[in-house]
């Protein structure tokens, strides 16, 4: 790890000390071995601390970390490279914040949809940031109805800031294209899990998150609004976002308490950037468990629990 | 007699009953400034007599507009918001629901309804910008859900009129998930075959924009009514340059290919009656 959140420093410090070990046991003058495995599992220890009572706004923080996996990351992983990307909404473009593909999952086809974010500042411009324009959801929908026609489910990452709110995203319709999304989602016969693995911005995340099982790793957030958009329209200044995320809700755990996502999927102790290995292999292993239980169901039984569930959101008092 | 004088003679009723501008006996145009009787305001359907201008009005306006004698039955009139989250930022959100209902009248940002178009049975929801921007909350996507089911079980179309700023920031999540749950149950008039008509008016944006009000079987407009799905400061912000004229109006989305079509408030009514009539016989 290069990259640290403000409060992850207790573990930067310990990573600076394994470091400068390493180096000394490199020279070969002095036997390290020791140091370097008590540091290690200091390390472990401290993540384990530092991650056990995160704030609403350091998860925000940790599901926009630079080196947390973005979608292509998992899909790799998860596929062991036995991937085909597909490309292009057919009409305008192809939208390089939407990525999508059948994979190979266990001997299993799976179309992978999702929000992709750029790994370094060239391929973030790129990627726009993770900001789909309406081509990207138009693509994504437009991948979902090849995976009906084939019988494969659906696996949606959602990680993204928003839709992009250009010019061009509305003349062409980002409202309308979400829109559809969310109707054409409720009504597909096949299983859909999705899955917040970073950042889940409003109908930009919600137009690929309609789902069978909606799930959120552990550190990532999902709301109406970002905190810090929230804290410049309710509190008009861009000082409140600890407050606006704490209001907001917008954790797994809450989130999972107000019945608005199925469940939450652990990260490593450190934080899915901490080990990638361990996160894909959690990941993998919950995708597999939810298509059984999914497998199980009838299409329509299916397409009804979906909508009954979405229609069971709200809190009203008559 | 036509509708409109029907309408016009429906505001010759008791003055408790109207719903008057702000300025009292006088109305100010906001677009053309031309000033008019507040009564041959309401009498020309809040629609500037100079400039065509289509002032903002609610849902008691809209009813009393489409239903015939304005005559309707309210479905779910008293679904209230709750306080899931005990939100607060410089206010209490339940604060903020007592001055807005105490301010409008109203319960919530919408109300449904069930009645006649010239004869025709439909189910109406219809949003008040006046209580929290018409933001859309719980209360408004279950009324909306509700007003769904209605309109299969009775198997008669359903017209939502939007007029709002998008998801109620106070309800987070659970206003976020209301997009998703209109949304599917629009799926189940869809597949059941029964008209959905969305009529989009000033203003229409964020979530509600990205579900219900682009969904219609049919999208139609009132002229000059801004609809987006980013508000347009958000927009500006992010090109960096002043927006075109007519960006994000009625007409530019006609134009755009996302509008039926524009239609004015004198021949809403008339309109309607048509299109339902086109879609039944
Ligand atoms: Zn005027």
């Amino acid at each position: 790890m290069s990259v640290f959140l403000d409060f992850e420093e207790p573990i930067a410090d310990l990573f600076e000390q394994l470091e400068k070990a390493e180096k000394t046991a490199s020279k070969g003058k002095v036997d390290m071995t020791e140091t370097i495995e008590g540091l290690k599992k200091q390390i472990e220890l401290t993540q384990k601390e530092v991650y056990k009572d995160l704030t609403p706004w350091q998860k925000v923080q940790t599901s926009r970390h630079p080196e947390r996996p973005y979608a292509l990351g998992y899909i790799s992983a998860l596929t062991n490279d036995n991937f085909i990307e597909l490309h292009g909404d057919r009409n305008v473009k192809d939208d390089k914040a939407m990525v999508g593909g059948f994979g190979d999952i266990d001997g299993r086809s799976v179309m992978f949809i999702g929000q992709q974010k750029g790994i370094n500042t060239k391929l973030r411009q790129f990627r726009n940031f993770g900001m789909p324009n309406p081509e990207g959801y138009r693509k994504a929908l437009r991948l979902m109805k090849l995976a009906e026609k084939f019988n494969k489910p659906v696996v949606c990452l959602i990680d993204t800031p928003g839709a992009y709110p250009g010019l061009e995203a509305e003349e062409r319709g980002q409202g309308e294209a979400i829109a559809r999304n969310l109707m054409e989602m409720a009504q597909l016969k096949v299983p859909v899990i999705c899955i917040v693995i970073g950042e889940g911005a409003s109908g930009g995340a919600l137009g690929i998150g309609v789902g069978d099982r909606v799930l959120m790793l552990e550190n990532t957030w999902y709301s109406v609004i970002s905190p810090e958009s929230c804290s410049s329209i309710l509190w008009r200044s861009w000082e409140h976002k600890e407050k606006a995320a704490s209001a907001l809700n917008l954790t797994a755990d809450l989130m999972l308490k107000n019945k608005l996502i199925d469940g939450i999927i652990q990260e490593p102790s450190g934080g899915a950037h901490s080990n990638y290995d361990q996160m894909f292999a959690i990941v993998k292993r919950e995708i597999m468990k939810h298509l059984e239980e999914l497998d199980r169901i009838e299409p329509e039984e299916r397409i009804t629990q979906r909508i009954d569930k979405f229609c069971a959101m709200g809190y009203s008092e008559e | 007699m036509s509708w409109f004088k029907r309408a016009k003679s429906g505001v010759q009723t008791p003055t408790k009953d109207k719903k008057e501008t702000p300025e009292g006996l006088w109305y100010k145009c906001r677009s053309c400034k031309h000033v008019m009787p507040s009564e041959d305001h309401s009498g020309n359907l809040w629609v500037c007599e100079n400039c065509g201008f289509h002032e903002r009005i609610g849902s008691i306006e809209y009813f009393r507009i489409l239903f015939d004698d304005n005559k309707f039955t309210e479905l779910n009139r008293n679904l209230s918001s709750g306080d899931p989250l005990k939100f607060e930022d410089t206010k209490k959100y339940t604060d903020r629901l007592n001055s807005s209902q105490k301010k409008t009248g109203l319960v919530d940002a919408i109300r449904t309804a069930s009645g006649k178009i010239e004869g025709n049975q439909v189910v109406i929801g219809c949003m008040d910008f006046n209580f929290i921007g018409g933001s859309m909350g719980s209360v408004v996507g279950e009324k909306i859900a509700r007003a769904i089911d209605y309109s299969l079980k009775k198997k008669v179309p359903f017209i939502m009129i939007s007029k709002s700023g998008g998801a109620r920031m106070m309800e987070a999540a659970f206003s976020l998930m209301q997009m998703a749950k209109t949304s599917a149950k629009l799926s189940l008039l869809a597949k059941a075959g029964i008209p959905y008509i969305s009529l989009l008016t000033d203003p229409t944006t964020g979530g509600v924009t990205a579900s219900y009000a682009m969904l219609g079987d049919l999208n139609i407009a009132e002229p000059g009514a801004l609809i987006g799905f980013a508000g347009p400061r958000v927009v500006k912000e992010t090109i960096g340059k002043d927006l075109p004229e007519g960006f994000q109006t009625s007409e530019f989305l006609l134009e755009h290919g996302f509008l039926d079509y524009i239609v004015e408030r004198k021949e809403l009514k008339s309109n309607l009656a048509k299109l339902l009539k086109l879609l039944k016989n």
